[in-house]
């Protein structure tokens, strides 16, 4: 090649084995959140009551007067319970324009005219929201767990209670697993975040208030099963082995949730496709 | 490689959108080299690449890209290929310089050669100067030339290029079929322009597969579908009215022949009889001939003898 030409070159390095392209689609959408200040900011108050169940865990654990403020495994339940409104947040913050501005700027085609498959490509962006998510429910409440080792200074709470952390791990990839399926699923429907975004909490909303509505007149909470944030609920005290909250059976809550996964993935493959075909 | 030198091989190959045939029993063959895949709008071109990148599914027939077949290895094709899609395409919220390294490592690029090799694409596709800003923002011509270099990352054998130079202005139209020429002619990158328009295929491209509604219209070398059968004439007639009735005259008579701007008829005469058979048949008519010269025949005759317009 002569001194002069710096133009185009052919490569001559290696490539990496395929299979990991989702790895990369997720990288690149996280450090691209990370770079968010106002998300920066959300991250950081849904850390809140983090701070201060730490702060009861810590003066249960040294103040005897403060008994009343000993943890259980309804604290835990509870916590994640109040972590809903930070999922919801950032579900349809992040979510919502996942796949729908790629739909936007026609990136679909580009996505996957390189070697990587459909399943692959939503493997990566629903990795950046259940990492997320995972980062604002399982973490939390798995360092609350190894907080209170640490500041009773025994395992006594932990062997009476060696359930919750399973729990709290099922539980949590559960909930995200629900929530990132059916905001992907809403993503793929829409080339606009916003419109995904609301129609994502009308889903919730309009679920719940028809929960509202049949329980004042059937007078149970019998139909719980409607609504698929009172699904997970159930779920979640059945998990936790605490008192269920609605008359519904908590296997038909769990189904209701998974049915709304596998729609949500049926949608997902529809709608992922690097070219629309209009029969 | 598949057919001695080909790089893509169609073997009867039909694609529908429902009731809509748009791709029926194609054969045709892709040598090496610059490929234009010529055609007018609806012809099926856009689909055809779709096709082989495995977007759509063939109904009946066989693809093989570099030699693999489309249905059982699309990956393995794909991460030989680049595409540059028709329409504007782009990942948002990316400056272009992370957008073609990111399709680099999509490619399977090692994150510092993909960094690498975009910035080094960028340089060469002429957006050096514009790398670190967001791609949203970018005019359409440049919008056009950071689809060419997110192809061109990955250092692939087989490009797939559908209207690179739709929405560009004269100038920048140029630059890029400068820089599709030197890929395919100094680079040793093989690759398939798909065009409707007939100047840009001639200047990139070696060999030429029309495709008309759906069927290979005509394919081989463009100098050898050049080459006469017969003599192409220049032809002028007194007036415009004179002009129309010597027209649907030698048509009549079973000659290919099509107006220009110009009010020049362009008349393929088939044989060795030339412009005799022209001057026999305006004298028959009455038709006064003001210029008539033969003409060396231009990839838009072959064109349009093979989608037979007028």
């Amino acid at each position: 090649m002569p001194i002069h030409d710096q133009g185009y070159r052919r490569y001559g390095g290696g490539k990496l084995p395929r299979g990991r392209a989702w790895t990369v689609i997720a990288g690149a959408g996280l450090r691209g959140l990370m770079r968010k200040r106002a998300f920066l900011a959300l991250l950081l108050v849904s850390w809140f009551q983090f701070v201060v169940r730490a702060v009861q865990l810590y003066v249960a654990a040294n103040f005897p007067q403060a008994a009343v403020l000993a943890p259980t495994a309804d604290t835990f339940r509870d916590f994640l319970d109040r972590q809903d409104v930070f999922v919801f947040i950032v579900s349809v913050y992040v979510g919502a324009g996942l796949i729908a501005n790629d739909r936007r700027a026609n990136a679909l085609q580009i996505y996957l005219s390189k070697p990587l498959t459909r399943v692959e490509y939503v493997c990566g962006k629903m990795a950046i929201l259940a990492a997320l998510l995972l980062l604002i429910t399982w973490v939390p409440a798995i360092a609350l767990l190894v907080l209170q080792v640490l500041f009773a200074g025994n395992f006594s709470f932990l062997q009476a209670n060696a359930y919750l952390f399973p729990a709290i791990t099922v539980f949590s990839i559960l909930e995200v697993a629900m929530v990132s399926s059916a905001v992907l699923a809403l993503s793929s429907l829409s080339s606009s975040g916003r419109f995904v975004g609301i129609l994502y909490a009308a889903l919730i909303f309009f679920t719940d208030a028809l929960f509202g509505v049949l329980t004042v007149v059937t007078g149970t909470t019998g139909p719980s099963w409607i609504a698929f944030s009172k699904d997970l609920a159930q779920v979640g005290d059945a998990i936790f082995r605490v008192r269920l909250r609605y008359a519904t059976p908590w296997a038909l809550s769990l189904a209701m949730v998974l049915l709304l996964v596998a729609i949500s993935w049926i949608v997902l493959e529809r709608r992922v496709r690097p070219v629309e075909v209009v029969a | 490689m598949t057919d001695g030198a080909a790089t893509v091989t169609l073997e009867g190959v039909t694609i529908a959108y429902g009731a809509q045939t748009a791709l029926r029993d194609v054969t045709a063959s892709f040598a090496r080299g610059a490929v234009g895949l010529l055609g007018p709008n609806g012809a099926g071109k856009s689909t055809m690449i779709k096709a082989l990148l495995g977007f759509l599914v063939p109904a009946a027939g066989r693809m093989r890209v570099l030699d693999l077949d489309v249905v059982s290895s699309p990956l393995e094709i794909r991460a030989r290929v680049g595409y540059m899609p028709e329409s504007d395409a782009h990942i948002p919220g990316m400056n272009a310089v992370s957008f073609v390294a990111y399709c680099g490592e999509l490619a399977g690029l090692p994150r510092v050669d993909a960094m690498q090799r975009a910035h080094e694409v960028l340089f060469y596709v002429g957006l050096g100067e514009a790398r670190y800003r967001n791609v949203e923002t970018y005019s359409t011509g440049m919008k056009q030339r950071i689809k060419l270099a997110q192809a061109l990352v990955h250092d692939p054998d087989l490009l797939f290029l559908d209207e690179p130079t739709n929405g560009m202005d004269p100038k920048g139209r140029e630059e890029m079929l400068e820089l599709i020429r030197d890929l395919a002619h100094n680079k040793g990158v093989n690759l398939i322009l798909s065009s409707h328009v007939l100047p840009d295929v001639e200047f990139t491209c070696d060999e030429v597969i029309v495709l008309d509604k759906g069927k290979v219209a005509a394919q081989g070398p463009i100098q050898t579908l050049k080459q006469p059968r017969g003599q192409l004439y220049e032809l002028r007639v007194k007036s415009a009215g004179e002009a129309r009735q010597f027209f649907e005259h030698l048509q009549a008579a079973g000659l290919d022949c099509h107006t220009t701007d110009e009010d020049v008829v362009r008349v393929f005469v088939p044989g060795a009889e030339g412009a005799r058979d022209i001057f026999r048949m305006a004298a028959a008519e009455r038709v006064q001939v003001r210029h008539l010269r033969p003409s060396v025949p231009s990839l838009e005759d072959v064109f349009a003898h093979a989608v037979g317009e007028e």
